[in-house]
């Protein structure tokens, strides 16, 4: 596309000899389009970002206390900080319940979905499935939480009503247990979480061409052989989309925390995020949360780079590969 | 692996081919939709069971469980929740917010994606990284410094406050997202329009805008959708009841000793048919849009 503007401005070059200093120039002149958006994002995201990073460099109470300085104090009593640590390892669970396990399983339900109950059953027996397993995206984290909150209480939940009357007597405390605490949080961030990648990858597979599979079709190749032979592999962008997007939403996760068990037991729950919420509005340790803040910051920006420079060295790859 | 030799016989049209094999897949893809149906079903149970208990008393609750039919519709529960968090202003506060931040957020996105897609700004690769960059950062890293210049300009507990946090951060992906679309703006257009005299501002609202219009209506729905999910940012900034929005709503009551089981239920339930409504009406355009933001 970029070549067809220039030939298109070359060409009026030609017919007009001024147009050569007007082209050079003419990006100049969408500037102030840009204007509104660099005046919101500096004051909206660069500035706050900044002076969160100045925040971190102080001891300070937040409000009209006064801002005591202390360097890299805050990140050297993170190091030491067992929460911190214990909520950063708890981001892998984040991860493993929202990007591996959705993007795994979910690879597997687009392809049965799409190339093999679309093609026995009908378009409209998929498509309905594919609506029901997106359905918890729909809803608002929050609300979500707060269902499964009421559904996992020990006392009145739904879970340990029904499991009382088959006759368990003390069935497990769900979310109030350190020892099932993060597991159950794990399976809630799942349920919610599935239908992200369903939805993309069969959209994905919309774009492969069919003879692909025709033709393997024909060499004898069997589902799962062609599963792993083309499937995969042909809707390889889509997964690094998911695998970015999710990942960054794994160690941003917040509202799940905050309905379902606000960290704990004993921070068996703890996440980054919380763990600096905490922080700022609740013990008042602004400077100590902005560092966390600050932290969580460099790791997603650390993991963004990462899962981009792998999926740029996937694509060069392939078309040296073609 | 008794699946993936099922699947092996070639597609309808050469189904005459063999009875045989046609037994064998039959019984294979049986097993394989009840699989994917009991998948659905799993993900559909909370649904349900919250549904059987909205409209349960209390009562019907501790003597028959969770999982029996009501034995008579119970709409206390749906009335507590209204009139606890008074959800008409809970409501109103949501689709204000949403609906704002879906317009602002794409016109911001437009005129950004307009100088970088067509007007091949310099350093265009750069500005869109840091766009996107700016869409992955983690919302605690600016919300201090946020909440302090809410509080010095006057916006503390205002809606104005969050409806610019998140013009600008959904206008991030926005950006980034027209910006590759423009990009490809068949240029014989622009060169048409450019022929006739018209201005750039001209260019973009009378040939630009209305070739975008699909692309920015999903946006807008995008925008819609995810600031009215929103929860971290609503939650420090509106901090009474008469600006809160529905998810906050209903994350404040759950500590509330007097939550019983159907004012939950009906208050999830409550909470979440707007989303699904507008779910509904806009499905067909939203599916697109998912896929939109997938191929990059």
């Amino acid at each position: 596309m970029a070549e067809s503007v220039l030939t298109a401005r070359r060409s009026r070059a030609r017919r007009r000899p001024r147009a050569p200093r007007r082209a050079r120039a003419a990006w100049v002149g969408y500037l102030p389009y840009l204007l509104p958006g660099a005046v919101a994002f500096a004051v909206v995201i660069g500035y706050p970002l900044l002076t969160n990073v100045y925040f971190s460099l102080f001891k300070w109470r937040g409000g009209m206390a006064p801002l005591r300085w202390n360097g890299l104090g805050n990140y050297a009593d993170l190091m030491g900080d067992d929460q911190f640590w214990t909520s950063f390892g708890n981001s892998v669970a984040m991860i493993v319940a929202m990007v591996l396990v959705p993007t795994l399983v979910g690879l597997l339900l687009a392809a049965v979905l799409f190339d093999y109950l679309g093609r026995r059953f009908g378009e409209r027996v998929s498509s309905v499935l594919r609506a029901t397993y997106y359905l918890p995206q729909i809803l608002p984290v929050a609300v979500a939480g707060v269902l499964w909150n009421w559904i996992l209480n020990s006392q009145t939940g739904a879970l340990n009503e029904i499991l009382r009357g088959m006759g368990m007597d003390s069935p497990p405390n769900w979310l109030g247990d350190p020892a099932t605490a993060l597991p159950s949080v794990m399976l809630v961030l799942i349920w919610i979480q599935i239908g992200y990648p369903v939805v993309i990858f069969m959209a994905a597979l919309q774009r492969v061409d069919p003879e692909l599979y025709e033709a393997a079709e024909l060499d004898g190749a069997g589902w799962w052989h062609r599963f792993r032979a083309i499937t995969v592999p042909q809707i390889r962008p889509e997964t690094f989309v998911v695998t970015l997007t999710c990942t960054v939403a794994a160690l941003k996760v917040f509202a799940p925390i905050y309905v379902l068990t606000r960290g704990g037991p004993e921070s068996s729950t703890l996440v980054p995020s919380y763990y600096s919420y905490l922080n700022f509005f609740d013990k008042s340790h602004v400077g100590y949360g902005a560092a966390i803040a600050t932290v969580l910051t460099l790791v997603i920006v650390a993991v963004a780079v990462i899962i981009l420079g792998l999926q740029s060295r996937a694509e060069r790859r392939e078309r040296e590969g073609i | 692996m008794a699946v993936a030799t099922s699947v092996r016989a070639p597609r309808l049209r050469l189904r005459h081919s063999g009875i045989d094999s046609r037994y064998r897949r039959g019984a294979g893809r049986w097993l394989v939709l009840a699989v994917a149906v009991l998948v659905g079903l799993v993900i559909l149970a909370p649904f349900g069971i919250m549904l059987l208990n909205a409209v349960k008393s209390p009562q019907d609750y501790s003597a028959n469980g969770p999982l029996s039919l009501p034995s008579s519709i119970y709409l206390d529960g749906v009335v507590a929740f209204w009139e606890r968090t008074e959800f008409p202003v809970k409501l109103w506060n949501s689709v204000f917010i949403s609906a704002v931040v879906a317009v602002l957020g794409a016109l911001l996105s437009l005129l950004n994606a307009y100088a970088i897609g067509i007007g091949r700004v310099k350093g265009r690769l750069w500005i869109v990284t840091l766009f996107l960059l700016a869409n992955m950062l983690p919302q605690e890293a600016l919300i201090y410094p946020l909440f302090t210049m809410a509080q010095s300009v006057g916006l503390s507990n205002s809606q104005w406050s969050v409806i610019i946090i998140f013009t600008v951060i959904q206008s991030a992906f926005g950006t980034y997202l027209l910006s590759s679309v423009l990009g490809t703006f068949p240029p014989a257009l622009l060169e048409a329009a450019a022929l006739d005299g018209a201005s750039r501002w001209r260019i973009l609202w009378q040939v630009v805008f209305p070739i975008m219009r699909p692309t920015l209506s999903v946006l807008m729905i995008f925008f819609f959708i995810w600031t009215w999910n929103e929860f971290f940012i609503p939650l420090v900034m509106l901090t009474t009841n008469d600006t809160q929005t529905i998810p906050i709503a209903l994350a404040s009551l759950q500590g509330d000793r007097m939550m019983d089981a159907p004012t939950i239920n009906a208050g999830t339930l409550v909470s979440l048919v707007p989303a699904v409504v507008f779910f509904l009406i806009f499905q067909r355009t939203l599916t697109r849009g998912v896929t939109a933001g997938a191929v990059k």
